[in-house]
């Protein structure tokens, strides 16, 4: 079996620009929802308590919001998670009312652990067939730090990722390369931002992992750039370009189908602990070929990449061996 | 010319019998077993127990699959296998009444356990299956923060009381020991007293800063001197009062006899507390929650003789059963409790013999004058009293007048002087604590989520077999035969380590197997492209391998970069994520390029004129 079967080079960046544009598009939609509709953070990055309990049969969601209700706390949510027997309550960390003296963090923690301890018995009473299965109690301190490591961890893969590209292929390349998949980790935001999924700590490590992936793609035709400049001696950048992303783009489909194949039975079998994970792994795929192929190799292209770049200069040999005066 | 040495096949075997040999543990059923763990904090579980539990077993005529003994943190733990859980029941019965004298009051817990049924020689080599993450077996974890206020203003309270003593020892005289959150401040009328006291003090506290005074003396400036603890003995502190927690805390966990509970410090000043298969949290916090009190008393003096159990107590005194020389007689009416110890810690007395010095507050320096004074050449002990039962620590002569500084001695090793230094700790200055993150997952979730995982990794590998061989043919079969290894290197390798396997770990073992068929398709196009080219077979295979390797080498190294980012900043979960994810990289580099091409090279490296391979239809364009 053989799905490809090209003739000749596609001109991809014949079309660079539209591409261009379109991931521009994206990219400026995806902010637009970030900023519009801010991501839906879970309680290990902003503190607060989560709680799974289980019904024998379907839980009424309705009834259950209205007991968190009657126990004063407003901005409980209520979502169902996975099977309709199971429900998750999520309640944010107390707040401070205005006038009144903050809390410490101790004092916040204690009421955490009061708040969850309340809600449940309220659940039980209303319920008595209410089963908890999982439960999470998040200080408020703990959620801060979460966020800035994550942030460090995002910046180490931006910095580490460029470096080794920027040593063993060129800035250029580097920064077309980063830019390209930097683009795809807004563009999963977007989505997380846009249909208010929930964004955990698997989400965040699923679009590391996504970041590494497509840099990945983005060296695959980059190393076929390279090996083309020396090959195609008289051909044009663009043509070199081209004929890399042809000659790669089999490989890359079956690769990210593979991947995605994977992706896939997570998605399906591996339960709503996994689902925000394999979500955001199946958009980081998705938009990862785009921009390896469409973004990262036409900046490449935008930022003048030469056949000389990559060629390193024979040295020349020192003829005044030795001692000089 | 695509034949490889004899060494690089059997590096091969070596690997994949490695690999079966460490994964293999993780398939064996468990089997009932028993626990046994001390519920004091002076009795010890220790390896010569094993022979006083198997005669126990054998007089109850239970018999055994195997009786072993292993480190659980500090404190040591029985175990005890049996093929089926009857003889379990009938043995905890047994051991219970068999290892108690009283078995009301039990010195040591026997819980039920389950124990891996690897075979003992897997076992003598450390094949063992990975532990499961709380979020696949069910139980409860703790984040505990140590109160570094608290602990700092302890300290401050004891240097404010030093200061004082040693000042009035000099006879400087001082208008005043202050204290506040940070420092103390010691006020003077004159400055030469000022300039004596700064030396005594320089010279003689070695983990105290002078502060300098914030604005420029004004002319009616009082004279003081403030002082605040050094940063570095305040880090000490706390990491002192963190690994004291630690072992206070394993202690109170053993007690709860379960098995395999992890407690680690994470950072400066948290301390990480997982319970597996713990699902009354309430039960659980109030265990680690509790506080111990230590009490130093005096030897009743109108027994005569040695104590037996039998001797009648009188009134005003009771009896201690448990602990260092026990049974003992003590007054009820203790000379000093814990809160006036402010440090107490091991080192050596003149003789180099092993001794633990102790400090105490001004207030108890005084009380323990005093009763010194009174009864030289007496005895004297220290006990810890926990949920209202007394241990006794040590019983010690009094030799000498002292009062807020002193040492005890007679200890066999410096090993029991370190514990006897923590108990006294533990019942005087264990660091305040607060649980700022708990999670609880339920058994029955833990089991369903084993399940998800391991479905997700089994049709998602599925899926890519049968596209690979369909696509690829032979080879394709060649490149699932390497991600078969390599997930059997994988779990090979997080097995030997004993890693923690968690669902995100398990989400990471399935990525693994996702990212890392990237290899085996880099070098499948390569030589499908060298034979597109018009190359003969054999040319094909050595130059798509050679020329992918670069790429594949280069791919891996941005994941790898990626992995360590996660491995560095990441904690729980995205760490779990993280190591799987690593060691999947570097598993997958060995798989696809090095035993692929092995396989590969056994199958057509030997055929010298090879017309043909199967790796699927290759299509030329017709020009």
């Amino acid at each position: 079996m053989e799905l490809f079967r090209i003739k000749r080079d596609i001109p991809f960046m014949r079309n660079a620009l539209i591409f261009n544009v379109i991931s521009a598009l994206t990219f400026v939609a995806a902010v637009f929802f970030l900023i519009t509709k801010p991501l839906h953070f879970s309680v290990e990055f902003t503190g607060g308590t989560s709680m799974e309990v289980s019904y024998s049969k379907p839980a009424d969601l309705e009834k259950i919001r209205t007991t968190i209700k009657n126990l004063g706390f407003q901005e409980g949510q209520v979502v169902p998670f996975g099977k309709a027997e199971d429900v998750v309550i999520r309640l944010p960390l107390p707040k401070t009312k205005q006038g009144e003296v903050a809390l410490t963090e101790k004092e916040l923690n204690a009421k955490i652990t009061l708040q969850n301890e309340k809600v449940f018995a309220g659940l039980k009473a209303v319920d008595a067939d209410v089963k908890l299965q999982r439960t999470a109690l998040v200080g408020s301190q703990v959620g801060e730090e979460l966020a800035h490591d994550g942030l460090m961890a995002l910046l180490f893969v931006v910095i580490g990722v460029m470096a080794y590209l920027a040593i063993r292929f060129e800035w250029k390349y580097a920064v077309s390369a980063i830019i390209a998949n930097l683009h795809d980790v807004v563009i999963i935001l977007g989505f997380f931002a846009f249909f208010e999924w929930e964004f955990d700590l698997a989400v965040l490590a699923a679009v590391l992992a996504v970041l590494g992936y497509s840099v990945n793609e983005s060296v695959v035709i980059f190393d076929r750039i390279r090996e083309n400049f020396l090959k195609m001696r008289k051909a044009s950048v663009t043509e070199v370009i081209d004929n890399a992303i042809t000659s790669t783009i089999s490989r890359t489909v079956i690769t990210h189908g593979s991947t995605q194949m994977m992706v896939l039975s997570m998605l399906l079998f591996g339960g709503p602990t996994l689902h925000g994970f394999a979500i955001a792994l199946t958009i980081g795929i998705l938009f990862g070929i785009y921009s390896s192929v469409f973004v990262a190799a036409a900046i490449a292209m935008w930022l003048g990449v030469k056949r000389e770049d990559l060629l390193k200069p024979v040295k020349e040999k020192d003829e005044t061996d030795g001692a000089v005066v | 010319m695509n034949r490889y040495p004899l060494w690089k096949y059997i590096v091969i075997l070596i690997a994949l019998a490695l690999g079966a040999l460490y994964t293999a543990p993780n398939f064996y059923p468990d089997s009932p077993a028993l626990q046994i763990s001390s519920a004091k904090a002076t009795i010890k579980v220790e390896k010569a127990m094993i022979e006083q539990v198997e005669r126990v077993l054998k007089e109850a005529n239970t018999s055994t699959t195997g009786v072993s003994f292993d480190h659980n943190g500090v404190q040591g733990s029985i175990r005890v296998r049996f093929s089926n859980t009857d003889l379990q029941f009938k043995a905890k019965t047994a051991l219970e009444n068999g290892l108690n004298a009283d078995p009301s009051k039990p010195i040591y817990t026997v819980s039920f356990n389950q124990l891996p049924n690897t075979p003992a020689w897997m076992q003598t080599v450390r094949a063992l299956p990975m532990y499961l993450g709380l979020d696949l077996r069910g139980g409860a974890h703790f984040l505990l923060k140590v109160d570094t206020s608290a602990v700092l203003n302890k300290h401050l309270s004891s240097l404010q009381s030093n200061v004082r003593s040693t000042l009035k020892d000099k006879e400087i005289r001082h208008a005043g020991i202050s204290r506040d959150a940070e420092s103390v401040t010691v006020k003077f009328r004159d400055a030469e007293m000022l300039k004596k006291a700064k030396e005594l003090i320089g010279r003689q506290m070695n983990d105290v800063a002078f502060a300098e005074p914030a604005a420029a003396p004004a002319v009616d400036q009082e004279l003081s001197i403030k002082m605040t603890i050094k940063p570095d003995a305040l880090k000490t502190l706390l990491n002192d009062g963190v690994k004291q927690n630690i072992s206070v805390l394993s202690k109170r966990v053993n007690e709860l006899g379960i098995a395999e509970p992890i407690i680690q410090q994470q950072g400066a000043d948290r301390i990480v507390v997982q319970l597996p298969g713990v699902l009354d949290v309430a039960e659980a916090k109030k265990t680690i929650g509790r506080t111990a009190t230590l009490q130093v008393r005096l030897v009743d003096q109108s027994i005569v003789g040695k104590t037996q159990l039998d001797t009648p107590v009188p009134f005003g005194s009771e009896m201690f059963t448990v602990g260092q020389s026990a049974p003992e007689i003590l007054y009820k009416e203790p000379i000093v409790t814990g809160d006036s110890i402010t440090s107490a810690s091991a080192g050596f007395d003149e003789n180099q013999n092993p001794a633990v010095n102790i400090e105490l507050n001004s207030d108890g320096g005084r009380k323990m004058g005093e009763a010194t004074r009174a009864n030289l050449g007496k005895r004297m002990a220290f006990v810890l009293f926990e949920r209202g039962e007394g241990e006794l620590l040590q019983v010690a002569t009094i030799q000498g007048l002292f009062s807020n500084k002193f040492r005890t001695t007679g200890m066999r090793d410096t090993q029991a002087a370190n514990e006897l230094s923590l108990l006294l700790r533990a019942g005087a200055l264990a660091a305040p604590m607060e649980i700022i993150e708990e999670r609880t997952i339920g058994a029955q979730l833990g089991a369903e989520n084993i399940n998800k995982g391991m479905h997700s990794v089994m049709y998602g590998f599925a899926a890519i077999a049968v596209f690979m061989i369909v696509y690829y043919m032979i080879f394709g079969f060649f490149s699932v035969f390497a991600l078969a290894v390599n997930l059997l290197l994988l779990v090979g390798v997080l097995s030997l380590m004993q890693a923690t396997l968690t669902l995100p770990g398990m989400a990471a073992i399935a990525l693994a197997l996702g990212m890392a068929i990237d290899a085996n398709v880099l070098i499948n196009e390569r030589i499908r492209e060298e034979l597109r080219a018009g190359n003969t077979p054999q040319h094909a295979i050595l130059q798509g391998f050679d020329r992918a390797w670069a790429t594949i080498l280069d791919s891996n190294v941005t994941t790898f970069i990626v992995g360590l980012a996660l491995l560095v900043f990441g904690s729980g979960p995205v760490k779990a994520f993280a190591i799987v994810h690593c060691l999947g990289i570097l598993t997958s580099i060995f798989s696809a390029v090095f035993v692929s091409r092995g396989v590969v090279n056994l199958w057509y490296g030997r055929k010298k004129k090879l017309s043909a391979i199967s790796i699927g239809q290759i299509w030329k364009p017709a020009d």
